[in-house]
């Protein structure tokens, strides 16, 4: 598991210069400030992990659990509560404050967010089926995706048959992506490539927790 | 304002020389040699310009030993040491593909006498 982690808001995409001239094409996330508002540990709770917030939400939209809760925790009302799975919560404490800077250039991270719904998308789409021919002949079936199976044996469809269905909008993990870098003046955080999600999506950043696979690590 | 605006301020550059399609330009471009780094100039005639801010790219076409080369350029890329405009070229569209059917004083492009504001 992590041994740290932290949230951000996807700002867009764009491109910085590396010290090559070389153009590095980069995903802005915007990482303000993060408040711990509960430390969970194996012992009281089963497993590792801490509860933080962040942004500002007013007091009056807040249910009186919730209100109890920060208020326990002495943490401003933030506009989430999320969880970050974390190997040791030893160092953590309530009312802490996580920033961009315990990030560094170079380092692997991985991206955890929701993805961009598709809607119902055919098999080509979700599953990268290849269609049907253009021409020669095709009709009506250009982007159909073809036999389901067999005939009277087994004279069902087996279970997870790739279809067509909906796509996209679940969680997705991008894993082993390179910060660029961290500027905790501006609240801002550069991840090499793209990450999931929509902008202004919320994206949880945590260290890589697997190792690059080889053909990466070439690289 | 796009929302990336405030990464893209620090890639770009602010001594860009106003220049358009039809222009000839020198680009004093700077080549790694091993350890070694030395400027080369690439002089011609800007066939096109596309894009917007960081990813704002020109087009700058020239005849070499009766080949025609054209190198494309982010305008804002650091490997641009400095650039000149030589001439301010009178031209009547924004893409010059049409110069790469022409060879010889067909391809010249007239001079604006006029200076540009």
């Amino acid at each position: 598991m992590a041994t740290k982690a932290i949230v951000g808001e996807k700002v867009g995409m764009t491109q910085v210069w590396d010290d090559q001239h070389r153009a590095i094409p980069v995903t802005v996330l915007r990482v303000a400030p993060v408040r711990v508002v509960q430390v969970k540990t194996t012992e009281s709770d089963g497993y590792s992990a801490l509860q933080v917030t962040y942004g500002f939400r007013r007091v009056s939209t807040l249910t009186k659990p919730e209100l109890g809760h920060f208020e326990k925790a002495g943490v401003d009302p933030g506009r989430r509560l999320v969880e970050l799975r974390i190997d040791d919560t030893g160092d953590y404490e309530v009312g802490q404050e996580l920033t961009a800077e315990a990030w560094n250039p170079g380092e692997r991270v991985d991206a955890i967010a929701v993805s961009k719904g598709k809607g119902f998308a055919g098999g080509m789409k979700r599953h990268n089926f290849k269609g049907q021919g253009a021409s020669h002949g095709t009709h009506k079936a250009h982007r159909v995706p073809g036999s389901i199976g067999a005939c009277a044996t087994p004279s069902r469809v087996f279970k997870g048959t790739r279809m067509a269905g909906r796509m996209g909008g679940h969680q997705v993990t991008a894993l082993n992506l390179e910060v660029v870098s961290a500027d905790p003046e501006r609240e801002i955080v550069l991840i090499k490539g793209a990450v999931p999600g929509p902008r202004g999506a919320m994206v949880i950043l945590r260290n890589s927790v697997k190792a690059p696979s080889k053909a990466a690590g070439a690289r | 304002m796009h929302p990336t605006e405030i990464i893209d301020r620090d890639s770009l550059r602010e001594d860009v020389p106003d220049f358009r399609p039809g222009d000839t330009v020198k680009v004093h471009v700077r080549v790694v040699e091993g350890s070694r780094e030395r400027v080369q100039v690439f002089q011609g005639v800007v066939i096109r310009r596309q894009g917007v801010g960081v990813r704002e790219t020109f087009t700058v076409r020239k005849v070499s030993f009766g080949v025609g080369v054209e190198r494309t350029f982010p305008v804002h890329s650091p490997t641009i040491a400095k650039m000149e405009v030589a001439t301010f070229g009178d031209v009547r569209r924004a893409k010059l593909y049409y110069l790469r059917d022409l060879s010889g004083k067909a391809a010249k492009i007239k001079e604006k006498r006029s200076v540009r504001p």
